[in-house]
């Protein structure tokens, strides 16, 4: 049906765009963004959605900047940051910051939003976002102290992302549903109304602090509606009641770049995807145990085809378990599988399998990824079936050791660094399926080791072992394809976070 | 009469009862509800923690006995997702689903009444054949692509009325024919085939022969039988309307009801999607029984019969 009627609707509208004017809020210097996911809660602390991480970064400051351009970390609401020991973090505060209700930016805003969001009755959702914190401490009114439960390198980059700073007297006062209701931060927008479930509309903040390494914001209001229907989307593009859309289908993107009032705009991000293999001594799959049976399945997909053909512009093939601009991610070392069927097969002959076998291919998203997959892979003889289903489910049977193969993918939850990303699948945690002690060993001296150089070692060492055992297939990272009237200057980062802020009509 | 309807209303609590119940135990074998509240990278102990705050390792049964207990007094809960009260939640909602099916109602009976007669009135003309294609039109076209269609003319090329959205009534024009489209056919049908049998009897024959005109014996002699059981059947369209606003609101983001149970069903927001499920079925047996009981009451025949 969609590929269908996105067809239809872009012939009618190329056609009748000739005589419709372009009904841009150009005139009006506003966006409205339309997005498919409902945010439960505003307040970044209680939701654990794109469109949260999306609103979050507009309302509310962190104490570090990651500028996104240079990687480089600048201050926000910190002017200035050392390593005490290698679990005690001070940092310096900015003076003059204000509050979209008035109030003053302190050490005490720092200090209570950081010890109420790790106190377990707080009911936070994205807990492993904070779950590094053990308490904060004021030391005057413009320094505090973080203290680590275990050393921690990668709190530069936390509190550069997700870990936001809420006004502390109102915070204690309304708590989170409050702060869902009426929303105050610091950042370059403020919340004029949220209808929750419908609508989030948002307004230039007048006084934000001009030292701020986010740069002021020129839009001057930007709505974002929850559609949950992507054809409703598109159509809401197409007649003019939207600025922006993303995560928008490689065929429908394609198709909407006939539309002249339209531009779209593709962009890599941070979603790896890869083949994740259980290799215990009680998966389901018992050929997986064997290296050459994976190595085979390593040499039977041809990951640069998938990437220019169904996966879309600005997609790389990779070669370990990480998103390459990570702190940490590196593929030196690590072998180069090849798209080599003859040899797969092979493999699977010395395996002692000449005849193939069968497995079940478990996915949750691009369902037309894990098909092309699963036609590499009957081609050298191993017979996948797949099965689709919702990612709690498929999780779940991953971890219970129900599901074999998996195509899995993983966000890092934006944030850029390997501890975000690797440590997850094979540090011991629910959802490692090979349980290798060395390679956890070299993961945990990355996450935990202070000197940069360290870590860096550690990590390669650790993802060079992953993709010699063959655990897993890194296969390639994802894009997403933003449509946005075509005067909207704006750029796609990998963190899929628009940045309103920066964003101007040409 | 008062038996026949002790028995009727019985029955519809019970139907009431086994409803709520059935959806209370679907909804929990369609998956793990903790799993998916903790979200992607969630570790077993948060899951746990989830299970044990909302309750959810307590059997099946006392969470239903405490659901139903609480939901008799009124109380809702509080929603998984949104974490308000969703008793607020449904009734802020309410008005907007009540709103466009009572359009939509409104919108089939003024495109299937006049359809149904002429199509009564012209047996076999071309007439009652156009009406026989929209009929098969209409119950074959899925709503939602008719939506799309309605969309790209309306909205995209004309630019007539918006696209999506809920804030004055141009939003509801589109939504309103969808969803007035969908159960017209049913109307038309039993119009057209109630008075061809009225049209045929002998009353009609004497109205016509004291020379009546035509316009009087066909509107106030033929067509205030015929609508006896239309009457019946618009009152359960009624709740088909409710409950197919699904997806008609969800396609239009349309803030009402349909756009929340939506939402509701794909945050696994158990609470929520149980009091829309036991709400929507609520008034459906609610609808239901009230036609039963306009029907007896207009026709002394069921009545009789009824009690077996």
């Amino acid at each position: 049906m969609s590929r269908f009627s996105t067809g239809v609707l872009t012939a009618a509208v190329a056609a009748m765009v000739a005589v419709a004017p372009a009904l841009a809020d150009k005139k009006t210097n506003s966006i409205r963004f339309a997005y498919d996911q409902v945010v439960e809660n505003v307040d970044p602390y209680m939701n654990n959605v794109r469109i949260g991480v999306i609103i979050g970064q507009q309302v509310w400051d962190t104490l570090i900047y990651r500028d996104p351009k240079t990687s480089e970390y600048k201050g926000q609401l910190a002017t200035a940051w050392k390593w005490l020991d290698d679990k005690t973090l001070e940092l310096d505060l900015r003076k003059g910051v204000k509050f979209h209700n008035g109030a003053e930016f302190t050490a005490d805003d720092v200090v209570y939003t950081l010890n109420f969001v790790v106190s377990p009755d707080s009911k936070v959702v994205t807990r492993q976002n904070v779950a590094w914190i053990d308490r904060a401490e004021k030391i005057d009114a413009y320094k505090v102290r973080i203290i680590c439960k275990e050393p921690f390198p990668a709190a530069i980059e936390y509190l550069a992302g997700p870990v936001v700073i809420h006004p502390h007297e109102y915070y204690a006062k309304v708590g989170p549903q409050g702060m869902n209701e009426k929303p105050v931060g610091s950042g370059p927008y403020r919340i004029s109304e949220h209808s929750v479930g419908k609508f989030v509309r948002m307004e230039r903040n007048p006084d934000y602090f001009k030292d701020s390494p986010k740069p002021q914001p020129k839009i001057e209001k930007v709505e974002i509606r929850f559609i949950p229907d992507r054809q409703t989307q598109v159509a809401e593009m197409m007649a003019g009641g939207a600025d922006m859309i993303m995560n928008v289908a490689l065929d429908q993107a394609t198709q909407m770049k006939a539309v002249p009032t339209l531009q779209v705009v593709s962009g890599e991000t941070m979603r790896i995807a890869f083949l994740h293999l259980d290799t215990r001594e009680a998966t389901t799959a018992p050929p997986l145990r064997d290296l050459k049976v994976r190595q085979a399945i390593m040499h039977a997909i041809d990951r640069e085809s998938m990437v220019k053909q169904i996966v879309g512009q600005g997609a790389r093939v990779l070669n370990t378990l990480c998103f390459p601009p990570q702190f940490g991610c590196s593929d030196e070392g690590a072998p180069r599988y090849s798209y080599d069927p003859a040899k797969a097969k092979a493999l699977l002959a010395e395996a002692g399998f000449k005849d193939g076998f069968d497995i079940d291919l478990y996915a949750y998203r691009e369902r037309n990824q894990t098909e092309a997959m699963i036609g590499y892979l009957r081609a050298v003889g191993i017979r996948a079936n797949l099965r689709f289903m919702q990612y709690a489910a498929m999780r779940e049977a991953n971890r219970a050791g129900k599901a074999a193969m998996l195509h899995q993918t993983w966000g890092s939850f934006s944030v850029n660094d390997v501890s975000a990303s690797t440590p997850v699948y094979y540090k011991f945690g629910p959802d490692d399926v090979s349980r290798d002690p060395e390679v956890r060993d070299f993961l945990q001296r990355g996450d935990s080791q202070v000197d940069p150089a360290v870590r860096k070692e550690a990590y390669r060492k650790a993802l060079a072992l992953i993709a010699e055992r063959a655990y897993s297939l890194p296969l390639y990272s994802l894009t997403t394809y933003y449509v946005a009237n075509k005067d909207l200057a704006f750029i796609a980062y990998p963190d899929e976070i628009p940045r309103f802020w920066e964003m101007s009509y040409k | 009469m008062l038996i026949y309807a002790l028995k009727r209303l019985g029955l519809a609590v019970l139907v009431a009862v086994v409803v709520s119940a059935l959806a209370f135990l679907l909804l929990r074998a369609s998956g793990d509800v903790a799993i998916a509240l903790a979200g992607e990278g969630a570790r077993n102990e948060d899951i746990e923690n989830i299970r044990r705050i909302y309750g959810l390792d307590r059997p099946l049964v006392v969470q239903y006995l405490d659901w139903a207990a609480k939901m008799a007094r009124g109380d809702f809960g509080t929603s998984l997702f949104f974490k308000t009260d969703v008793h607020a939640l449904v009734l802020e909602k309410l008005p907007t689903t009540a709103l466009l099916a009572l359009f939509s109602l409104i919108f089939a009976l003024a495109v299937s009444l006049p359809l149904g007669i002429l199509a009564a009135l012209y047996p076999n003309s071309w007439i009652d054949r156009l009406c026989l294609a929209l009929a098969v039109i209409g119950q074959a076209l899925p709503s939602f692509f008719f939506a799309l269609i309605l969309m790209i003319v309306f909205a995209v090329m004309l630019r007539w009325l918006p696209v999506s959205g809920s804030d004055s009534w141009a939003h509801f024009v589109l939504p309103t024919v969808v969803l007035g489209y969908y159960i017209a056919p049913a109307i038309m049908r039993l119009v057209r085939a109630g008075m061809i049998e009225v049209l045929a009897s002998d009353y009609v024959r004497t109205a016509r022969a004291k020379g009546l005109s035509s316009r009087s014996v066909v509107l106030k002699h033929a067509l205030r039988n015929a609508l006896v059981p239309v009457v019946a059947l618009s009152a359960v369209q009624l709740g088909f309307l409710l409950g197919g606003s699904v997806v008609i609101e969800t396609v239009f983001a349309l803030d009402g009801l349909g756009y929340l149970a939506y939402q509701s069903i794909t945050h696994k927001d158990l609470p929520v999607t149980q009091a829309i499920v036991t709400l929507l079925s609520l008034i459906y047996v609610g609808l239901t029984l009230a036609a039963d009981l306009a029907n007896a009451w207009l026709d002394p025949r069921i009545r009789v019969g009824g009690g077996s």
